[in-house]
């Protein structure tokens, strides 16, 4: 098993991140890791960029990823990926939601949303996963689970099993959205193979 | 390390902060919201035993602290870094009252500004006020320095300030469980020489402040919180709060002297630890506070020469900054549309702020909040924001400048939690020394910017339960303001005539531009009906998407597209509303002139 290890969140305000972090962090400590997560609230939360980062190990000091430090990257969003960039090392993992959230000045039609910009990344031999983390929670029957789908496809790059997650969802979730949200672990889980 | 939930939590570090001061037997605590510092009050709000509560700004919320402690109680008095600002006032002359029960100044900077308007460091307010300060490092220390805190608190007779930052308030991590601590019932206790301070009585207690610092700087050199981690190599590292976390990673082996209490220094053991290094370096984020007060004991050592003194560090800047040859390439960035934050779908500001973005000859004075946001495009609608409550008193002083010249064309904005801060004497000076200047009070019925907090307006206590409402219309006329107005941001036309009869007004003038944030949970619960984009009808005018409301985008087209769409050919794009993320204001109906915008069924 990996003895320490960074993982990068990103996305855009109120796509549901926090908890994706949250529930990721849980498992880390409950495979018996020492684990600092940072978070940014405020300003930075009114659909800006939004950040988090989550180091794992035997004794974490720092709660900030370093440049080039990122083993994992769980995109939700395509331009908030490769914004990343910096972050990501050659043998990092980025997991990408494939959904588009136009920037302002893209919206206002003063700037153009760029066109296969995943290819960047691949471009730099960085292994990238793109996954429809909507369609995936809509095969689940709800589209609200779209960032434990992604916590379900990140899975695939870590040691620590997922039926740690499925019982970290018990123990997290509140009951009524506990099945779903461990459906929808599963099948971002399966996406990643498919 | 492992996580035993019997024994551990994982907590941020506000809340562990607050879980702290819990155990400390905290009885009162009284803040202002402020990032990062606001969830310790909300999060406090919920234990048994304490009683918490939002003040109308930092000043209040200290002094209220300042009257618990002089009842023999724990108390808390939480702010953000520009909050200590505010109450620095009470904050000097408790200094020379001292205490009676232990009294804690918790002050979140933050360094980088993540949601701040500058980015001062609060260390210098322990020297220059005389308080001791800790610095804790991450969550689990904080919740420990809490109870040190108040310890040394009653122990000196003194305040005690914490100091932590963004990456101590919003970390998360393993903090240890204890149980609260019992501490003595308040009681009504008369020593005036103490606690009555002018000249005579302040002059004895200036003697008891110099006294007290030299006995927290022998306290200090043996302090656990203040503590030598040997080490190998010819470097050593002194450093402190979040900071320290980055030596560690960045240097594993050097020696570090790693201090818990910033102010005052323990000297002895500095220089104890100075003579075992060749090469002593101070680590620390902002200001040169350490490194300062080191070079005038004579102590040799390196700093900010090589330390970034602006923005927040992290292990890579430590790294690179001091063995630049240890740091390998990372990639460069690439060039992509920035995503700034900005007005929610919905949002009741961005009607206002429409309005005044059509005034282009006005002066908009701003002020702290979600609605800074109206600075930025396409509104681009706030020409100054300096600190809470200033729009209105730099929009005064304007018009005394301008004379003649400025009139019609000088207007405050800010907002209800605002205005209540540090805008309502402004506004009474307005009114004593006469003015033409207009002033908007966006009352959206909460603080939005922190997260929602209920304030002397709102009609809620911090535990939500029924509180009275300050009627804003009431106080501007009982301080002599005779126009005053009340508009519905969300109705733009409406919302522009208004704007513009008492921005021209040549007396004293209040518009108070209402309705409710829309992620208020009662309002995120509403009925509300979605608008669509009837797109045979837009003519790709632009005026909603001139808006910036985040729910319409624009698609351009070429002639060719234009002809395909049946537009006319010379039509540069349409304007789409992403229904999704529609809140149903109904803004860019008002402003649509073609019928393109169309109400549907409530969601």
């Amino acid at each position: 098993m990996k003895q320490s290890g960074n993982i990068l969140f990103s996305g855009v305000g109120g796509q549901g991140i926090l908890l994706a972090s949250e529930l990721t962090a849980y498992a880390q400590l409950a495979a018996g890791f020492d684990v600092k997560k940072s978070e940014v609230h405020g300003m930075a939360q009114r659909g800006g960029s939004v950040e988090a980062h989550l180091r794992y190990g035997e004794k974490v000091y720092s709660p900030l990823i370093e440049l080039g430090a990122a083993d994992i990257l769980v995109a939700f969003e395509i331009l908030e990926a490769v914004r990343y960039l910096p972050y990501l090392h050659r043998d990092s993992a980025v997991v990408v939601n494939t959904q588009k959230i136009l920037p302002p000045a893209v919206a206002l039609g003063k700037a153009q949303y760029p066109e296969n910009i995943l290819d960047e990344l691949k471009a730099r031999h960085i292994n990238v996963v793109a996954i429809d983390a909507f369609a995936v929670a809509e095969s689940v029957g709800e589209l609200r689970t779209a960032n434990v789908a992604m916590v379900g496809a990140m899975s695939n790059f870590l040691a620590v099993g997922p039926e740690i997650f499925l019982q970290v969802i018990d123990n997290t979730v509140k009951p009524s959205f506990r099945e779903v949200n461990k459906k929808a672990f599963a099948a971002g889980r399966a996406a990643v193979h498919a | 390390m492992g996580f035993d939930k019997e024994t551990t939590l994982w907590l941020s570090g506000n809340e562990a902060i607050a879980l702290g001061a819990w155990e400390a037997g905290v009885r009162v605590a009284s803040g202002y919201p402020g990032t990062p510092s606001t969830e310790i009050m909300g999060n406090l709000s919920r234990y048994e035993g304490v009683y918490t509560e939002w003040a109308p700004n930092e000043k209040v919320g200290l002094e209220v602290a300042i009257g618990a402690s002089f009842a023999g109680a724990r108390a808390l008095a939480t702010m953000k870094h520009v909050g200590l600002n505010v109450a620095a006032d009470p904050l000097f002359t408790a200094a020379y009252t001292g205490v009676r029960g232990g009294l804690v100044i918790l002050n979140a900077d933050d360094p980088q500004m993540h949601s701040s308007q500058n980015e001062q460091d609060n260390r210098n307010y322990a020297f220059a006020a005389k308080l001791p300060l800790l610095e804790p490092s991450d969550p689990a220390e904080a919740k420990r320095m809490m109870g040190l805190a108040y310890t040394l608190s009653e122990q000196l007779d003194v305040p005690v300030i914490i100091r932590i930052t963004t990456r101590i308030a919003h970390v998360k991590g393993v903090v240890e469980k204890g149980s609260r601590c019992e501490t003595p019932e308040p009681s009504i206790e008369k020593m005036p020489a103490k606690l009555v301070m002018l000249p005579g009585n302040a002059r004895v207690r200036r003697v008891a402040v110099e006294k007290r610092m030299q006995a927290t700087r022998e306290l200090a050199e043996t302090l656990p919180e203040n503590r030598i981690e040997p080490g190998s190599g010819k470097r050593g590292f002194i450093t402190s709060g979040v900071p320290y976390n980055y030596v560690k990673e960045a240097f594993p082996e050097a020696p570090v002297l790693k201090l818990g209490m910033v102010w005052p220094l323990p000297e002895k053991m500095i220089r104890a630890f100075a003579a075992t290094v060749e090469e002593l370096i101070v680590v620390e984020e902002l200001d040169p506070f350490i490194e300062t007060h080191l070079k005038a004991m004579g102590i040799a050592c390196r700093g900010k020469d090589l330390i970034p003194n602006q923005g927040e560090l992290n292990s890579f800047i430590v790294r690179k900054a001091i063995a630049p040859e240890t740091v390998g390439a990372v990639f460069d960035p690439l060039e992509l549309p920035m995503r700034p934050p900005n007005m929610c779908a919905g949002c009741p500001h961005r009607g206002l702020f429409y309005g005044l973005s059509r005034m282009k000859d006005v002066f908009v004075s701003g002020d702290i909040g979600c609605y800074t946001l109206g600075f930025l495009p396409p509104l681009s609608a706030m020409d100054a924001c300096v600190c809470m409550g200033a729009s209105i008193t730099m929009a005064h002083g304007m018009a005394k400048a301008l004379g003649k010249k400025g009139e019609g064309k000088i207007v405050a904005v800010l907002g209800d939690s605002t205005f209540m801060h540090s805008g309502i004497t402004g506004l009474l000076n307005m009114v004593y020394n006469g003015t033409y200047a207009s002033v908007i009070i966006l009352d959206n019925r909460t603080t939005a910017m922190t997260g929602h907090q209920d304030n002397p307006a709102s009609g809620r206590s911090i535990l939500g339960d029924p509180a009275p409402a300050l009627n804003l219309e009431g106080l501007c006329r009982a301080l002599g303001v005779k126009r005053v107005a009340v508009v519905n941001p969300h109705d733009i036309d409406a919302t522009r005539k208004v704007l513009k009869e008492e921005i021209e007004a040549p007396e004293p003038s209040v518009i108070i531009s209402r309705a409710p944030c829309v992620l208020l949970p009662e309002e995120a619960k509403r009925e509300k009906p979605v608008y669509f984009t009837n797109l045979d009808n837009c003519t790709g005018c632009s005026l909603c998407v001139q808006m910036g409301c985040p729910a319409i985008s624009w698609t351009p087209l070429t002639p060719e597209e234009a002809v395909a769409r049946g537009y006319r050919e010379k039509q540069k794009g349409f304007a789409r509303i992403a229904e999704v993320q529609c809140n149903g204001c109904g803004q860019c109906a008002c402003v649509c002139k073609f019928d393109a915008i169309t109400k549907k069924e409530a969601k």
